[in-house]
């Protein structure tokens, strides 16, 4: 400005001052400004966009770790109230209704928004008769039975239609007789039925009942479809078995599949029956389920049956379900134990799709569970006295309450993930029908009622397992070949080793999983030992070589310059290999009876995978090898050349300069490549896909596959349900992987720029 | 010798001995993939002999190709049930072809009892469309099930009316795949045009007019194609030729379902040879068949060509701002640093991952958002809310966008500052000294970085395995239908390809040559890109070493 002024008539500056230049440079500044702004905005949210996948992998991940949570949505007076006591709730499948079924035998749907009743039907009992017992069948069926006190029993379903007038879902409840509306006779001397089970099945139908004169009395009934005139028969079948009048068996359980019964008498203890036979029913076992003077509360299943839950009157929870012991019979074992309510158990409400149940006491808490994560999700108070009846919607997004003042109390429940624990990813669970705590991952099944097992530590594992067998591999190939290219090689064969050795780092992992596993895996099978006699002979066959090359006459030796041992030796490696594999079937006639593969599993019991780790390990560490390679190389040549003279100047050999000068110079940047070729030997995905059977097994040994997280993602994560836990869980997996790698490479860059100062400053 | 081991010869040996092993496998890798791809396609001499069962003893004549030999342990087959002698035996698989007759087309034939072997004059490889190969001898042709042709005539006759029946072949396909296929894409159209305005509860007449009037005008189109295509699968199916194979059978084949027919026992040199670059180039240009485990893979080219195109278009603008903002706008500190190791180690990530997080934020996330406020029409069928090939370009653009800025960021801090500085001295603006000075100057390491970013992407399988590949992509991304370019579809990729027919294919021995020679494609194309990185990157060392000086 100083300028402008002092000096105002010179041509040059007023030519500057022309309007038309100064539009130009303000448009010039604008432009500039407007280019520093896009860039800082599109740098970062570049640099965004990248830190994205980290918050949107804990994202997914995080309603994994959100706990499980409760709210009253509804409370109102008992619905039709006068029309008897509660034996049974349910809702339907969207929880907008409910039904109970009463002592007086009264079917009442009611809202579950305000309790207001929709129908109240009685049942088409006979006159005179009373109802003296009550049983449900598998909660999915939406079945359950009455059992009257003339020895016969009447089958209901409730049933619901959804149709869509004017483009809204209207719900319409609907009782059926599955077994017709006239009761059926389950005992012929006509006794009143004290207890009842029953399923009730496509074909099949089995009635148990506990009668007044001490007998259990079994009914099987079989539907038959004519294929004349498809007309129905019923073929029954039946047994009994005489009981003591002090057993007293009450809460009688009958498997989904008709086979077991359980029941439990009046010193507590538990009835383990065998019902296949129908005719000739038996007791397996009869087991203490609970402490002496404690006393069985409730007795339920789990869904798909196989486990039983035990309530006591101490609040205690058990899970039970049979395994199969030394002398091959299904014995019942117990589990788990839950042990988060103080008063004694009320009622159990089973989730109809997953391994998680509520539990109701007489205090008016529920507490809401996970079998197989052994999880206890959440101890509310509910109501302010003694809860009857509890039930869990079908979605388990609700759960109905009606405490023994009338209240009936409905909850809406948010619990996503009950599945997932710590303990149930990377413990020991046991699992339904395994003998004993396992680590499993098995995350899907055809069947509805399968168990997942989410547990990542044989994924794990099997990536450590194969990023150990190709660090066995890869380390001293690629550390050794960087020493001697980076210290020992002349210049101008380095000039060609270095690319072509890291051109193999830019060859698809694709190429290379697929030679593994279609050319590699069964040349090491034909060839086992070829392949380990290689690993001998390598190194001998140099060290011979290496000792004739120092006794030949110098002047052969004198014509090859210093540096090019590597060029000398790659036909004595090449002979040797050719050695091994000239050997190896000759070894295998002297030594494994012909057959090295029949012989390691016959005599040693070894299995063999053909695609199995020592496959992976050497394909993968060719593909880890260039990554450590390069780095190792860069780190050894770039040591100050100083210090290796000021070595060999005090008379040190080269080795020794090597050893004691270089190697320790330049190990932070050996441990940084080695962390390098770790965080990629551990993400590497398609080679292990390809070249192992990819199960999940623990086993530690080199003939047998595994299963990567990152293969496991491949393979199971186009197949999982959006936002199912299964999931969230492999999207965990992905973050682990994500961090794992992130913080190794992170380590080794911090490594590595410090020694880069370090370089300088010598 | 002791005095040898102390001076530490022998270890240094032993490191030497290392790179030349890591030499010997790099070199041996490469060798066996070109070897066995590029064999692939040399026309391999049919043998006839006469085999005694290995397992019944019973003598038959047998015909094929041998693809493979192997030296076995007797003990193991005879653990198999197998009938040998002596302790190594060496066994040649066999491709014996002709699948509709003996189930197999591959089979391991024993050495040892092979008797009589020859390579017949007049032996006849029919490579057909369906069921895999056919050799036998040629006995007859027929129009319209009358033998027209017998005896020594019949392999010329064969030949033109293979030619007349190719040319039918051609017409069909286009037909089909061109002119049927736009009909179909447009009648989709009018599909989706009708559903739009009962969305929007538009019921204007003249619009509903004009979409019966246009699909009426489709269907006429169709009609017409349609009388025209049977018209022609008519003359297609009009000849037939029969064969008499191993076992004396005479079969009846048809010339429409047959692709090449060769005697390759006595092709000359030369014959061969163009016979070699004919089946390349059938093998670049062609569609698979056969569940990909035949003819050619030229959709998986195409797709894979078409992802790097799509994602070295987004990856480059963003990667070159993001360099240039961290080494020229922002401050340089503690912040900085932090985020080029980021940048750095993000490139060290697992591909999987990467994968993991496109399908569920663009696929999942982004892409269901998109069909929600843009695509109504086609719902519950998603559009972009599925895997498809915008999708897996973002998802390896995020993927190599760290090569990029690596690469971009080490090429400007190579520009020495005196270059700079003067262009600021001289009164350019910093705009304009990045825009036509520091950039120019910094292309070649973009270049660079792109190239390396192309190399990457075009060899990474995993993460594409979620975002958008499939096995077997019904039509090209690019076609002629508008919008032309399809940014919603799945597409074939030349590593998923190799994956999934080596692997997951049902007749993986037919499959195996054929991924062989797509890998040697695949890493013909990924060692050349790298060279080229690798040239540029010298080249421009070079360049500003002279500047420096």
């Amino acid at each position: 400005m100083n300028i402008q002024k002092s000096d105002h008539n010179s041509p040059v500056l007023s030519a500057l001052n022309d309007p038309a230049i100064v539009r130009y440079r303000h448009w010039r500044m604008l432009k500039d400004k407007i280019t520093r702004h896009a860039m800082t905005v599109g740098g970062i949210s570049v640099i965004f966009a990248i830190l994205l996948i980290f918050f949107y992998l804990l994202y997914v991940v995080f309603p994994l770790l959100v706990p499980a949570s409760m709210q009253q949505s509804g409370q109102f007076v008992m619905p039709a109230g006068d029309a008897g006591k509660t034996l049974h709730i349910a809702t339907e499948e969207k929880s907008q209704i409910a039904v109970r079924f009463t002592d007086q035998g009264r079917t009442i749907f009611f809202k579950t928004k305000d309790g207001s009743v929709i129908a109240n039907h009685p049942l088409p009992l006979p006159t005179g008769v009373k109802i003296t017992s009550f049983a449900s069948s598998d909660a999915s069926s939406r079945v359950v039975a009455f059992g009257l006190s003339d020895g016969k029993v009447l089958v209901v379903r409730h049933s619901y239609e959804i149709t869509y007038p004017k483009d809204e879902a209207v719900i319409t409840p609907r009782l059926e007789y599955p077994l017709g509306e006239t009761p059926i006779v389950i005992d012929e001397k006509g006794n009143a039925v004290l207890q009842l089970a029953l399923q009730i099945g496509e074909k099949a139908n089995t009635l148990i009942a506990v009668t007044a004169d001490h007998r259990l009395v079994i009914a099987g009934l079989i539907k038959q479809v004519s294929f004349i005139d498809e007309s129905v028969t019923t073929e029954k079948t039946g047994g009994e078995l005489a009981l003591d009048p002090k057993d007293e068996l009450s809460h009688l359980l009958l498997d989904k599949e008709q086979q077991t019964l359980y029941a439990v008498d009046s010193t507590g203890q538990l009835w383990h029956l065998d019902v296949a036979d129908k005719t000739k029913p038996h007791v397996i076992e009869k087991l203490p389920v609970v402490e002496k003077g404690n006393k069985v509360t409730s007795l339920v299943f789990l869904a798909s049956d196989i486990s039983l839950l035990v309530g006591d009157n101490q609040g205690r929870i058990t899970q039970w379900f049979p395994v199969r012991n030394k002398n091959n019979l299904m014995l019942l074992s117990k589990v788990r134990e839950f042990h988060d309510q103080t008063a004694p158990i009320t009622a159990i409400a089973v989730e109809e799709r997953r391994k998680g149940f509520a539990a109701a006491d007489n205090t008016g808490t529920v507490g809401i569970y996970h079998a197989t994560a052994q999880r206890t999700l959440l101890v509310e108070s509910v109501a302010k006295s003694s809860i009857a009846q509890l039930t869990m919607s079908p979605r388990a997004d609700h759960m109905l309450a009606e405490d023994d003042k009338g209240q009936v109390h409905v909850m809406e429940v948010k619990n996503r993930h009950p599945e997932v624990s710590w303990a149930s990813l990377w413990g020991k669970v046991w699992y339904e029908s395994y003998p004993e705590p396992a680590y499993i991952w098995q995350s899907s099944s055809a069947s509805n009622d399968f168990e997942p097992k989410f547990s990542l530590t044989p994924l794990a594992f099997g990536t450590f397992k194969a990023a150990f067998y190709a660090m066995l591999i890869a380390v001293p190939l690629s550390i050794l070949g960087a020493v001697y290219t980076a210290y020992f090689m002349s210049s101008r064969m380095r000039r060609i080793v270095k690319p072509s050795i890291e051109v193999m780092e830019a060859l698809p992992t694709v190429i290379l999983g697929f030679l593994a596993g279609l050319w590699l895996a069964p040349v090491v099978e034909l060839n086992l030992p070829g392949v380990f006699m290689l690993f001998l002979f390598m190194p001998l066959g140099t060290l011979t070589f290496a000792y004739v090359w120092k006794n030949l006459p110098e002047s052969i030796t004198y014509r090859v310059p210093e540096g090019w041992q590597a060029a000398l030796l790659i036909p004595c490696i090449l002979f040797c290999a050719w050695l091994a594999f000239f050997l190896s079937p000759h070894i295998e006639g002297w030594f494994f009876g012909g057959d090295m593969r029949h012989w390691l599993t016959h005599e040693l019991g070894i299995g063999f995978d053909q695609r199995n780790a020592l496959v992976v390990g050497i394909a993968m560490g060719l593909a880890v090898i260039p990554n450590i390679f390069s780095i190792a190389e860069d780190a050894i040549f770039s040591v100050p050349k100083h210090l290796t003279v000021g070595s060999l100047a005090l008379g040190a050999t080269p080795w020794q300069t090597m050893i004691r000068v270089v190697l320790l110079t330049a190990s932070p940047g050996i441990f940084s490549a080695l962390m390098i070729g770790m965080g990629r030997a551990v993400g590497e995905t398609m080679i292990v896909l390809m070249a192992t059977g990819n199960t999940p097994v623990l086993d530690f040994s080199i003939f047998q596959g595994l299963r990567t997280l990152s293969a496991n993602i491949a393979v199971e994560m186009p197949e999982s349900e959006l936002h199912s836990t299964h999931y969230r869980v492999l999207f965990l997996a992905g973050f682990v992987l994500f961090m794992f790698t992130f913080f190794f490479n992170t380590l080794a860059e911090i490594i590595r720029q410090r020694l880069r100062r370090k370089y300088s400053s010598l | 010798m002791k005095n040898w081991w102390k001076s530490g010869d022998p270890w240094i040996w032993l490191t030497a001995s290392s790179v030349s092993v890591s030499l010997i496998v790099v070199v041996g890798l490469i060798s066996l993939i070109a070897w066995r791809g590029l064999g692939h396609f040399w026309p391999a001499s049919v043998m006839q002999a006469t085999y005694t069962d290995e397992r019944d003893g019973k003598s038959s004549t047998i015909i094929g190709e041998i693809r493979d030999d192997e030296n076995v342990s007797a003990v193991r087959l005879r653990d198999s049930g197998v009938k040998v002698e002596g302790e190594r035996v060496t066994r040649y698989l066999m491709k014996i072809g002709n699948r509709e007759l003996f189930n197999l087309d591959f089979r391991w034939v024993l050495a040892q009892n092979l008797k009589e072997i020859q390579y017949p004059e007049k032996m006849t490889v029919i490579e057909r469309r369906e069921w895999g190969n056919f050799y036998g001898y040629v006995v007859s042709v027929k129009e319209n099930d009358k033998v027209v042709s017998e005896g020594d005539a019949a392999w010329g006759e064969l030949q033109t009316r293979l030619q007349r029946a190719l040319k039918i072949f051609d017409e069909i396909r286009h037909l089909e795949k061109n002119e049927i296929g736009t009909i179909n894409y447009g009648l989709e159209q009018l599909r989706l045009r009708k559903r739009h305005l009962e969305l929007n509860h538009d019921t204007d007449p003249a619009k509903q007019a004009a979409l019966v009037s246009e699909k009426t005008q489709y269907e006429a189109q169709y009609e017409q194609l349609r009388q025209q295509l049977s018209k022609l699968y008519e003359q297609i199916n009009r000849d037939s030729f029969t064969m008499k194979v191993s076992d004396d059978r005479v079969v009846d084949l048809k010339i429409a379902k047959v692709v090449s027919v060769y005697r390759p026992n006595v092709l000359s040199s030369f014959e061969k040879i163009s016979f070699y670059f004919h089946k390349a180039w059938t093998f670049v240009s062609d569609e698979p068949r056969e569940a990909n485990t035949e003819g050619g893979i030229f959709p998986a080219i195409f797709g894979t060509v078409m992802l790097v195109f799509i994602m070295s278009f987004i990856v480059t603008p963003f990667g070159v701002i993001a360099a240039v903002y961290l080494r020229e706008y922002a401050k340089q500190g503690f912040l900085t640093r932090v985020i080029r190791i980021a940048v750095n180690n993000l490139a060290g990530v697992p591909a999987i991952v990467y994968g993991v997080f496109g399908l569920g934020f663009f696929v999942y996330f982004l892409g269901s958002n998109i069909d929600q406020l843009f695509y109504p029409e086609a719902l519950p069928a998603p559009t972009f809310g599925t895997p498809g090939i915008l999708w897996s370009a973002l998802t390896l653009a995020i993927l190599t966008v760290p090569v990029v800025i690596v690469s971009t960021e080490e090429g400007l801090s190579r520009i020495p500052s005196s270059i700079r500085e003067g262009s600021l001295a001289l009164g350019a603006t910093k705009a304009e000294t990045l825009w036509r000075t520091v950039l120019p100057m910094a292309s070649p390491a973009m270049m660079t970085g792109l190239i390396l970013a192309i190399a990457r992407a075009a060899g990474e399988v995993a993460p594409l395995m979620l975002v958008g590949v499939v096995k077997l992509a019904p039509s090209l991304v690019l076609d002629g239908n508008a919008p032309f370019l399809h940014l919603e579809r799945k597409f074939m990729h030349l590593g998923f390809h190799i994956y999934d027919v080596g692997f997951q294919s049902p007749n993986v021995e037919a499959a195996r040559p054929l991924v062989y020679a797509t890998s040697f494609l695949l890493v013909a194309v990924i060692v050349l890109l790298n060279l080229a990185a690798i040239g540029i990157r010298n080249h421009l060392r070079e360049k500003y070493k002279a500047l420096e000086n």
